[in-house]
């Protein structure tokens, strides 16, 4: 049967149709949805982890018994789970153990362009890149087999335009896994130093296995063409090199750490000139050169590799950016016209609104995290001033304490997601009770992983697949941390969030203020759209300042504006209002 | 025959992404290879939203390359001023007669550019307006744009009317096929 899937949907069922039997991931755009896919199989254990360390930790408890395992994160999850992924390349795989990494170039919804190919090579494991959705379902499948063959976890390293783009999938059946079960063993389980030792050997060996593997791998594949130009390339950017350098020859590797040095070789050997064709970083480049122009049995080859003085370091490619680096792109028939622009908002009623309001106004030093809180930065809220990564708000308004003392304790606050503490803001959270900080942490309790599509989290009574599950309730959480001063406020009301902001801040110690509203966009209880009653409007634009997209003001009139289409009636505007001109329909002529 | 290329943009919420997936199911129930790519995670939240769809023989980058685009299907007037450089030379943007105004605009730091349909057409470009908003009310919901605009861009594509109707009747609720067939026929009326 086939069917047009995207990547992540065919990395779920190239898993499904390996027999996985457990999967435990943090959501993180562009991998979420591998875990949303997985999740609909009545045959797999799937969960959401607290965070991508967990995750991959669990997957490798699974591996330990023998079971197949599969974590997936984003790439910068990757870093968060960096530690058992290097235990585990020693430790290796009783069951197939799958990690994906799903790499953003372009930063389309994050904070760095890493190419996580260098963490395969890193950790000495092998690295699989899918050019397509089919490869995504057959990678995914032979992925268990390679992390069982070779005693190993296997690192398939997507990329966004692979994760989010769709394309036609032959599709397989189930072939069931039965896990061999947990069977002691030490030196193979426990990373000592004196076993360490060993394993480190058996993972250099491991690697020239795997690179002999890799010189008759299927999907590392010559296709012949036109001898006078030939191209290596791999994932994404194999299919850009393709429609811009038609009928010439390729290398196209999936099997991109070790690489296969002799077929490299012999390929090079074969064509007149080469080009390394890779999106990110120069990952193949400079492996293919550090091969020193030499392979033993094969002949010396002096070309040039061209590479990335060509192709585009920086943002993601794509088959323009291909055609430009090479200067083979026309110039087009018709200029972009220059418009205002549209970055994404604080949705119409989000209760992350009157925090970032009240925060503004006061003019506090904020700290900011991860999450669709983040736009709490943009105009006209303007309230975040640092955004590091996962669970560094806490943390990195306690650095600014510390090094200012208490009068920028009382000048500053960390903002943080529901999600995102238990991710990784209870450690730091921890830390500043420990070290007797002064400092407030704003929960932004919305109930749901918001930002990545609405996942459940260990606050919301749910489990990945909607069942009923225990709830980690965050007050009495944080009260065991040892923080004393805690209120709860509803973000909606404008006057009570301000409070608590202003008795937080000057409160000694660590305080923390859960600010708890569910995300509008999860039950959707709309109230009636709020009018503006234009003999009352003095046009003092107060209600512009909360950066509502229903609001807008006319200019022609000198009044503000409320859109009944995406107005939900929270009432916020109607707080702040000095005239009292925003009402309910029925009560504005 | 060369791979037909269509660029959709417009505004998160607005169906861009739906209205992606049903031609590339189309082009694959017309026995085409087809593939697609948009980026998630801030389609919801009111930011320019884009989708790239491609079918033909057999189809290698998800991703249009500038100046190859065959059509534009823009859902909202400004949008498609962003992505001209995408159009082929005669080539053709369909585009929603409507206008959804950025954060920028709504607090009044920047202006809409209410002549910027006047503007596009100016470089030669081959403008049809879609009155989407309406025939959508006309279909019976202001829901079913997305639909009205596909079938006003069928008539640019060799996909046959079966396969659209039969696309659409798959991925619209089932309680609205009809009112979907019937936007998309006021669509490639229109």
């Amino acid at each position: 049967m086939k069917k047009l899937l995207s990547g992540n949907e065919a990395v779920a069922r190239g898993a499904w149709e390996a027999g996985v039997n457990v999967v435990s991931a943090y959501p993180g755009t562009p991998s979420t949805e591998i875990l949303e896919n997985l999740a609909k199989y009545q045959e797999i254990y799937a969960e959401l982890a607290t965070n991508e360390k967990v995750g991959l930790e669990v997957a490798a408890g699974a591996s330990f018994a023998g079971a197949r395992a599969l974590t997936c994160m984003k790439h910068v999850g990757l870093n968060v789970a960096a530690d058992p992924l290097f235990s585990m390349a020693y430790i290796g795989a009783s069951g197939g153990f799958v990690v994906v990494s799903a790499d953003d170039p372009g930063m389309h919804s994050s904070q760095n362009e890493q190419d996580n190919r260098y963490y395969a090579k890193m950790a000495k494991i092998p690295c699989l890149e899918p050019s397509d959705s089919q490869e995504c379902l057959e990678l995914t499948r032979l992925a268990f087999d390679l992390s069982e063959k070779f005693d190993t976890p296997v690192l398939l390293r997507l990329t966004t335009r692979i994760s989010h783009s769709k394309g036609v999938v032959e599709l397989g059946e189930r072939k069931e896994h039965k896990p061999a079960g947990y069977v002691k063993n030490i030196a193979k389980n426990i990373t000592i130093p004196a076993h360490a030792r060993k394993m480190h050997a058996k993972v250099e060996e491991r690697l020239k296995m795997l690179a002999e593997y890799g010189e008759s791998f299927f999907y590392n594949r010559i296709e012949e063409g036109d001898r006078k130009l030939g191209i290596i390339t791999s994932g994404i950017s194999y299919q850009y090199a393709k429609d811009i350098f038609p009928g010439v020859s390729y290398l196209k590797l999936s099997l991109t750490f070790p690489i296969p040095q002799k077929l490299i070789a012999g390929f090079i050997n074969s064509v007149d000139e080469i080009y390394v064709i890779e999106e990110n970083d120069t990952f193949l480049e400079e492996q293919i050169k550090a091969m020193g122009y030499q392979v033993k049995g094969q002949s010396a080859f002096e070309k040039e590799i061209t590479g990335k003085s060509k192709v585009p370091i920086l943002g993601e490619l794509d088959p323009t950016a291909v055609a430009k680096g090479f200067g083979l792109q026309k110039e087009q028939a018709y200029q972009n016209i220059q418009v205002p622009g549209r970055p994404p908002v604080l949705c119409p009623g989000c209760p992350h609104r009157g925090v970032f309001f009240a925060l503004n106004k006061l003019k506090l030093t904020v700290a900011g995290d991860i999450g669709c809180y983040t736009l709490g930065m943009m105009e006209p809220l303007n309230a975040i001033d640092t955004v590091i990564c996962m669970g560094g708000s806490v943390t990195a308004a306690m650095g600014l304490e510390k090094a200012l003392g208490v009068e920028m304790a009382q000048r500053t606050v960390a903002v943080i997601g529901d999600s995102t503490f238990f991710h990784s803001g209870i450690t730091g959270l921890i830390d500043m009770v420990y070290n007797n900080s002064q400092g407030t942490l704003i929960i932004l309790d919305n109930r749901i992983t918001a930002m990545t599509g609405h996942q459940e989290n260990p606050g919301t009574g749910k489990t990945l697949q909607g069942q009923e599950a225990p709830i980690v309730d965050l007050e009495p959480l944080v009260r065991s941390c040892g923080v004393k001063h805690i209120q709860i406020i509803d973000p909606l009301n404008l006057k009570q969030t301000e409070a608590a902001v202003k008795e937080a801040i000057n409160n000694p110690g660590v305080s923390v203020i859960i600010a708890k509203s569910p995300c509008i966009l999860i039950e959707k209880k709309f109230q009636p759209a709020l009018r503006v009653d234009e003999d009352k409007c003095i046009g003092c634009k107060l209600c512009l300042k909360l950066g509502c997209p229903a609001i807008s003001f006319d200019k022609a009139k000198k009044k503000s504006h409320i859109d009944p289409l995406y107005c939900i009636g929270c009432q916020v505007c109607a707080q702040l209002c000095p005239k009292g001109a925003m009402g309910r329909g029925e009560v504005v002529k | 025959m060369d791979t037909v290329n269509i660029l959709i943009c417009g505004v998160g919420g607005q169906g861009v992404l739906l209205a992606g997936d049903i031609i590339a199911e189309a082009a694959i129930a017309a026995g085409f290879d087809a593939k697609k790519s948009e980026v998630h995670g801030m389609a919801q939240r009111g930011g320019s939203v884009v989708s790239h769809v491609r079918y033909g023989q057999k189809v290698n980058s998800p991703l249009i390359r500038q100046g190859t685009a065959d059509v534009i299907l823009s859902f909202e007037e400004m949008e498609t001023a962003r992505y001209l450089d995408f159009l082929k030379s005669g080539g053709t943007a369909v585009i929603n007669r409507q206008q959804v105004m950025p954060m920028t605009v709504a607090t009044g730091a920047a202006e809409y550019p209410q002549d910027i349909v006047e503007q596009i057409k100016k470089q030669g470009v081959k403008v049809v307006v879609c009155e989407g908003v309406k025939l959508a009310e006309q279909a019976g919901s202001a829901k079913t744009i997305n639909i009205v605009l596909l079938g006003a861009l069928s008539k640019h594509l060799n996909l046959p009317a079966e396969k659209w109707i039969e696309t659409i009747a798959g991925r619209v609720p089932p309680k609205t096929v009809e009112m979907n067939k019937k936007a998309f026929e006021l669509g490639s009326k229109g």
